[in-house]
């Protein structure tokens, strides 16, 4: 086991190498970071010293050593456009991306699992039917049409949910949350579910798939000899079985909670890091796409990291083969 | 080969008999959902090839538009005129039309991208699993790398940096290029992944073994031996890339990172249009986006038919 923690943290810590070198370039290779940080009417020698305050004229790999030193601090110094710190931006605005991926997270989960296993269980009804092939449809849907659709629906024809920010947040001081008003939460609902459909699509397929292949083992039929209710078949034997793949698609489909976030925080103007990062996009903001590059990246290694490390907590197959 | 295509004279059966007579055509004809996605597929890569012959107007000829026939409804609708059969948009360029030349737009992006992509991943797939060794690690953990970041975001990225470093009066006008690259650039890593696996596969069979004996050079028997054999997975993995590619496409111009509206594809289309949604305009936004579900879900519906069909685990 030992072995093999060791060989994920080699891999995790080179994607973030590869991936904080790419960061790190973006500086050199997208515009000109003095002329980014001076006006127009800068002189040629206020130039030349900027160069020269930066580091700009050092070997690459001397400044990339520097980069590497303070993004591990969290440092990236000022944005272009807003001229704040970055690390600063992003901790502003990472509440609302974090309170939205964990609505729809759960969304997803409850609505996956629930209808996964009422259609691996009761496989030929026509409601069964129904759910499988309104899920292939979800899947053909981008994320940014059923955004447009539910703003149209809830939005704008019936006038119920708003369609656009956070609608009333509480200061905790360290963390803006929109837990805590019901404005909030009816500001929250429909960019959580937009987010959460794709990924319910997902889990709702793989835990009818393994629900299916669990009822035909033998461990269950032994439990349908042994008299156990219904209940506790599905549940506490066929259930706790599927379990391992979906904790699998669960720790993947987080990092794509991330990526999708862009796409609904954009449709529905929620002020978090992926609309920040779109607009840093726009106006080539490069200190802001670096560190948001970074922070992702960051985000998805710990991620595998903590889901092949969850299999040892829950397939004891896993632990005693890796021995 | 089953009895009758047999030849009494013993030639070979020609090409055009083989595909009638292959599984693929066989599965193909007994697949309704299969028929029917590929004539949907079909036809809108037809409407859309042939979108300046068929479509009624021009949208992109400032002659045949007029502002005073914007934000028409469409015909059957209430102040709908019949020569715009979908309405017409904020400027007054018919809606089919402008579908129609967007669908065109979208689909040639998609091929594109996915064609450089699939180049791309089967070439250094096939290098991998032919060489091994540290060609083989070095290009696979790239690969991972890369799949360990979501399509999308980096799609997004790369179509950033591509823009940002074109001078600011090319933008426009190489953005198509920037996106068919950012999209194909991301997909490359599925391509490999496959053509790799199943590389390792034919490399220690016979033919290969024989071609090795006989002192082939490498780049020969991976494009004339290797590469035919490992097509199959290839193949499918493209036709649902393409569905992916044709959403990202629409995603990133969506996003106002893509096509430009000068010349606009289904995504900016929505992107325009749904400027309008609150002033309840609802079929700028509604047809481009109709258009652009059911091409996805007709391209998806046959990528799940050919996988199927070319997996012989399943037959």
């Amino acid at each position: 086991m030992f072995a093999f923690i060791l060989r994920r943290l080699a891999q995790s810590i080179l994607v973030m190498a590869v991936v904080s070198a790419i960061a790190f370039s973006l500086f050199n290779f997208v515009g000109d970071p003095v002329n980014n940080m001076v006006g127009q009417d800068a002189t040629r020698e206020d130039r030349v010293r900027i160069r020269q305050e930066l580091g700009l004229d050092d070997p690459v790999l001397t400044q990339y050593v520097r980069f590497l030193g303070n993004a591990v601090q969290g440092e990236f110094g000022l944005s272009y456009r807003i001229k704040r710190p970055v690390d600063q931006l992003i901790l502003e605005r990472l509440p609302a991306t974090l309170e939205l991926v964990l609505v729809s997270a759960v969304i997803a989960l409850v609505l996956g699992i629930t209808a996964g296993v009422y259609t691996g269980i009761q496989r030929n009804s026509w409601f069964s039917r129904f759910i499988l092939s309104s899920s292939l449809v979800g899947v053909s849907l981008p994320t940014f049409i059923i955004g447009i659709a539910l703003i149209y629906i809830f939005a704008v024809y019936l006038r119920w949910l708003p369609s656009s920010g956070r609608g009333g947040v509480v200061d905790l001081g360290w963390w803006k949350t929109s837990f805590l008003t019901i404005d909030g939460w009816r500001a929250i609902l429909l960019p959580a579910l937009t987010l959460s459909l794709f990924q319910t699509t997902m889990i709702l397929r793989l835990v009818r798939a393994e629900m299916l292949e669990v009822m035909q083992s033998d461990f269950i039929k032994f439990a349908r000899a042994r008299g156990l209710s219904e209940r506790a078949i599905n549940f506490g034997h066929a259930l706790k079985n599927t379990l391992v793949p979906v904790i699998t698609i669960i720790g993947i489909n987080i990092g794509g909670l991330i990526a999708f976030s862009v796409i609904t925080e954009t449709v529905f103007q929620w002020p978090g890091t992926g609309l920040m990062f779109i607009q840093a996009v726009d106006f080539v903001d490069v200190p802001i796409m670096s560190a948001y590059l970074c922070f992702v990246a960051l985000v998805f290694v710990i991620v595998n990291l903590v889901v092949d490390l969850m299999y040892f907590a829950i397939d004891p197959r896993i632990r005693i083969g890796a021995q | 080969m089953t009895e009758h295509t047999e030849d009494v004279s013993g030639k070979p059966p020609s090409l055009w008999a083989r595909i009638l007579d292959s599984d693929i055509t066989y599965s193909f004809l007994r697949t309704p959902s299969a028929i029917i996605a590929a004539a949907i597929t079909l036809l809108a890569v037809g409407a859309a090839l042939l979108a300046p012959w068929i479509a009624p107007f021009n949208p992109f000829d400032p002659s045949q538009i007029s502002l005073w026939d914007g934000k028409l409804p469409p015909a059957w609708a209430e102040g709908g005129q019949p020569q715009y059969l979908l309405g017409t948009d904020n400027q007054g360029r018919d809606m089919l039309s402008t579908i129609l030349y967007g669908g065109r737009l979208s689909i040639i992006v998609g091929i594109a991208a996915v064609c450089l992509g699939m180049v791309l991943g089967v070439t250094l797939g096939v290098i991998s699993g032919y060489f091994g060794g540290m060609v083989d690690a070095v290009i696979m953990r790239f690969a991972d790398v890369q799949l360990t970041i979501p399509g999308i975001l980096l799609a997004i990225l790369i179509n950033g940096i591509g823009r940002a470093a074109l001078p600011l009066e090319f933008r426009e006008e190489f953005a198509i290029y920037v996106v068919i690259v950012a999209i194909g650039l991301t997909d490359w890593p599925q391509f490999a992944r496959v053509t790799r696996g199943a590389t390792l596969v034919e490399v220690n069979k016979e033919y290969v073994q024989a071609a090795r004996v006989i002192d082939l050079p490498g780049w020969l028997i991976m494009t004339r031996h290797i590469l035919p054999n490992v097509m199959r997975p290839v193949l499918v993995l493209a036709t649902i890339g393409l569905a992916l590619a044709i959403i990202a496409e629409a995603t990133l111009s969506f996003l106002g990172q893509g096509i430009p509206p000068t010349t606009p594809s289904l995504g900016t289309l929505i992107r325009v249009g749904n400027e309008f949604l609150f002033s309840g305009l609802w079929w700028i936004t509604f047809f481009p986006a109709i258009a652009l579900v059911v091409l996805v879900f007709a391209v998806n519906l046959l990528g799940d038919w050919m996988r199927d069909a070319l997996n012989p685990k399943l037959r």
